[in-house]
């Protein structure tokens, strides 16, 4: 361990930085004394946040930031002329040693450049997993990215150590993805995704054969796409992800948006900031679909391909389904509360038990942790009705929840 | 009627106890250390280990394991206003029934749920923000000052974690601490400990390589953000900034 490793470390976090996921949930695993740390599941544990107020719950890093490939969108692109370094695998088993013992980390998120040719990087990523699983019995979170045209004999050892797996989608739609990554394909994406998934479904009947069967990527896969360096829409992204999650191992899809690192390529948008508010959109889109019972086609439909920046798109979406509005709280069951704008998975499992013992009324709700701001023009409760989206108008609403102004302003304003 | 009582989860178990067994409902429950008022009746309510435990065990005939958990992580919020409504809602399931548990729109019922949030959080925070140094007879030496009293919580997380190893975390604002060595676990209180500045180890314990690690750590935590997308607002919202005198890549210095 010298000033050498540290540089090297400095430039490879660099390289990963635009990696998303860092997530160390999904998969319990207790230690009992079996060698040094466990996974505690549940929203996992982030032990920090960086300058970009990103959590920091794993070592995210590269092996080598060399590349053979030379796609538009990525930094570490082999024409590009940035410092390129390597750790060795004992270095960085060492470095993760040392970060977890100190609780800095929850493990590791292992990914790297193409060198050589695929399976030789992918033999390296599972040798790191291996020693730290084996050599040091690292009982931590390990994440290993699987690299685009591995063989499928490789996924299957790296399977054996990691919690997660995950493959890069990046673009989400082919025609894009060849246009600015020519060596790719959907298809050199999606076959080492199927090897994960073939992998997990028959760990899983070999375990209900034999209990001791060691489990294979315990926390599924995950992946991840770029958003604003193609002209694809929000509606051919969110449809993606929904027919992702709709197959049996598909935990997250996370989005990131483009950070215009390669301001060269003509074929990229110049973009001056990445498009944050969009990104944030689309990640509200996402929770909608996995926890709020929509799908991809309701909060992005044909004649509106791309979210509303302004609002949210819960929001967005009851503007656009009035009619389906007043809902009453106190008899309404609970998937139709959980699409109330204001109204969140905890405050509608609330809702549901409290309202056994009494009538609520809107201080109830206020206290239960309900956005009345908004939530006030799409229910009834024991009260007198107030204002409901069906007595004014969608467009009412929306300027009322979207301008500085509160709306009793405006009514003064227009009575005077 | 005012029932004074020790400030102990205990104390509180027997003001229920005593509220029963003299058929009477005191408007108010106030710590000993408190001020008294002048103008209430007052019993003064000794801590009894056999009626607190008839209380507990009545509790746990009516309660799921979670919600007795609630119930005591709860009363951790040290919020004195808070003990009357604790109090009152073990009176009301003892009345009512255990369902009462569930009625969030009840003043008390909803303000045990917010405050037994609040002690969880606080102890996950442990989980999250704890930083160890390593010492040079390989124990790992950890120190923070969280809100609330949740060191017990949090060491049976590290306890499992780091089972083959020496450690010892320390609140030091409670001038408390648990040291595992061994595979036992015992709580210790460490003065000395407590004039370390920013709770690092003095360079004469630490490891030969402890500077080392702290710097690479360091490094990495800069390295890892995307300057383009800065955002100190949501770090402090996640990460608030009491935790930051003892985080490793916050206070660094060469």
């Amino acid at each position: 361990m010298t000033e050498s490793v540290l540089n090297r470390l400095q430039t490879l976090a660099a390289a990963a930085k635009y990696d998303v996921s860092c997530s160390s949930s999904g998969t319990v695993r207790r230690n009992n004394g079996a060698g040094v740390g466990n996974t505690v599941g549940g929203i996992g544990i982030c032990h920090s946040f960086a300058d970009d107020g990103r959590c920091i719950a794993l070592l995210k890093v590269m092996l080598t930031n060399r590349c053979i490939y030379d796609c538009a969108y990525c930094i570490n692109r082999r024409t590009n002329d940035i410092p390129r370094a390597t750790l060795s695998v004992s270095e960085l088993v060492e470095i993760t040693m040392e970060f977890y013992r100190r609780n800095y980390i929850e493990g590791l998120f292992l990914s790297s450049g193409v060198v050589r040719n695929p399976d030789y990087t992918m033999e390296r990523l599972v040798q790191v997993a291996a020693d730290l699983r084996q050599k040091h019995r690292f009982n931590g979170y390990i994440h290993l990215k699987s690299i685009p045209g591995a063989s499928q004999e490789l996924v299957r050892r790296a399977g054996l150590y990691a919690d997660r797996m995950s493959v890069n989608i990046e673009i989400p739609n082919e025609p894009s993805l060849k246009y600015l990554a020519p060596e790719k394909s959907h298809r050199s994406v999606f076959e080492p995704m199927g090897y994960i998934r073939a992998g997990v479904l028959e760990n899983k009947e070999d375990r209900q054969r034999l209990r001791h069967v060691p489990r294979f990527v315990p926390a599924g896969q995950s992946t991840q796409m770029i958003v604003g360096a193609s002209p694809d829409t929000d509606r051919d992204i969110l449809r993606l992800s929904s027919a992702l999650y709709a197959t049996p191992t598909m935990r997250r899809v996370y989005y990131s948006g483009y950070v215009a690192v390669n301001t060269y390529d003509t074929r990229l948008p110049a973009l001056k900031q990445p498009p944050l508010v969009r990104e944030h959109r689309l990640y509200q889109a996402d929770w909608l679909m996995r926890f709020y019972g929509f799908n991809a086609d309701e909060i992005a439909d044909e004649g509106n391909p791309l979210l509303d920046l302004e609002i949210d798109p819960k929001l967005s979406w009851a503007l656009r389904n009035p009619q389906l509005f007043p809902v009453d709280v106190n008899r309404a069951d609970y998937e139709t509360i959980l699409r109330v704008p204001g109204i969140g998975v905890k405050s509608a499992a609330l809702i549901i038990e409290a309202r056994r013992f009494r009538r609520l009324n809107s201080d109830h709700l206020k206290k239960i942790g309900v956005v009345m701001k908004r939530a006030r023009y799409f229910i009834t409760c024991a009260e007198l009705a107030t204002r409901c989206i069906t007595d004014v108008s969608p467009e009412y609403v929306r300027r009322a929840l979207t301008s500085t102004a509160t709306p009793e302003q405006l009514i003064l304003k227009f009575l005077s | 009627m005012t029932y004074i009582f020790d400030s102990s989860f205990e104390g509180l178990l027997c003001c229920v106890f005593n509220a029963f067994s003299r058929h009477e409902q005191p408007g108010l429950l106030q710590r000993h250390d408190a001020p008294r008022s002048l103008f209430h009746d007052e019993l003064n309510v000794i801590t009894d280990g056999e009626q607190s435990d008839r209380v507990w065990n009545a509790l746990m005939l009516k309660l799921s394991p979670g919600e007795l958990n609630a119930l005591t992580t709860s009363f951790l919020c040290e919020d004195p206003g808070f003990d009357t409504s604790l109090f009152r809602l073990i009176c009301r399931i003892f009345t009512d029934g255990a369902a009462c548990m569930r009625d969030f729109s009840s003043p008390d019922t909803l303000a045990m749920l917010q405050n037994a949030r609040r002690v969880n959080a606080e102890a996950h925070r442990v989980l999250q923000f704890m930083r160890f140094q390593k010492a040079a007879d390989g124990t790992y030496f950890g120190m923070m000052e969280p809100a609330y009293d949740v060191m017990p919580q949090a060491v049976e997380h590290f306890r499992d974690r780091f089972s083959d190893s020496r450690f010892i975390i320390y609140d030091r604002s409670r001038q408390y601490g648990y040291s595992y060595a061994d595979g036992s676990l015992r709580r210790i209180r460490l003065p000395d400990a407590e004039n370390f500045a920013d709770g690092r180890l003095p360079d004469k314990i630490a490891d030969a390589d402890e500077k080392l690690f702290q710097k690479l750590w360091h490094t990495y935590f800069k390295a890892i953000a995307i300057p383009e997308r800065r955002n100190p607002r949501k770090q402090c919202q996640d990460m608030p900034r009491r935790f930051w005198k003892y985080l490793t890549e916050k206070n660094f210095t060469r």
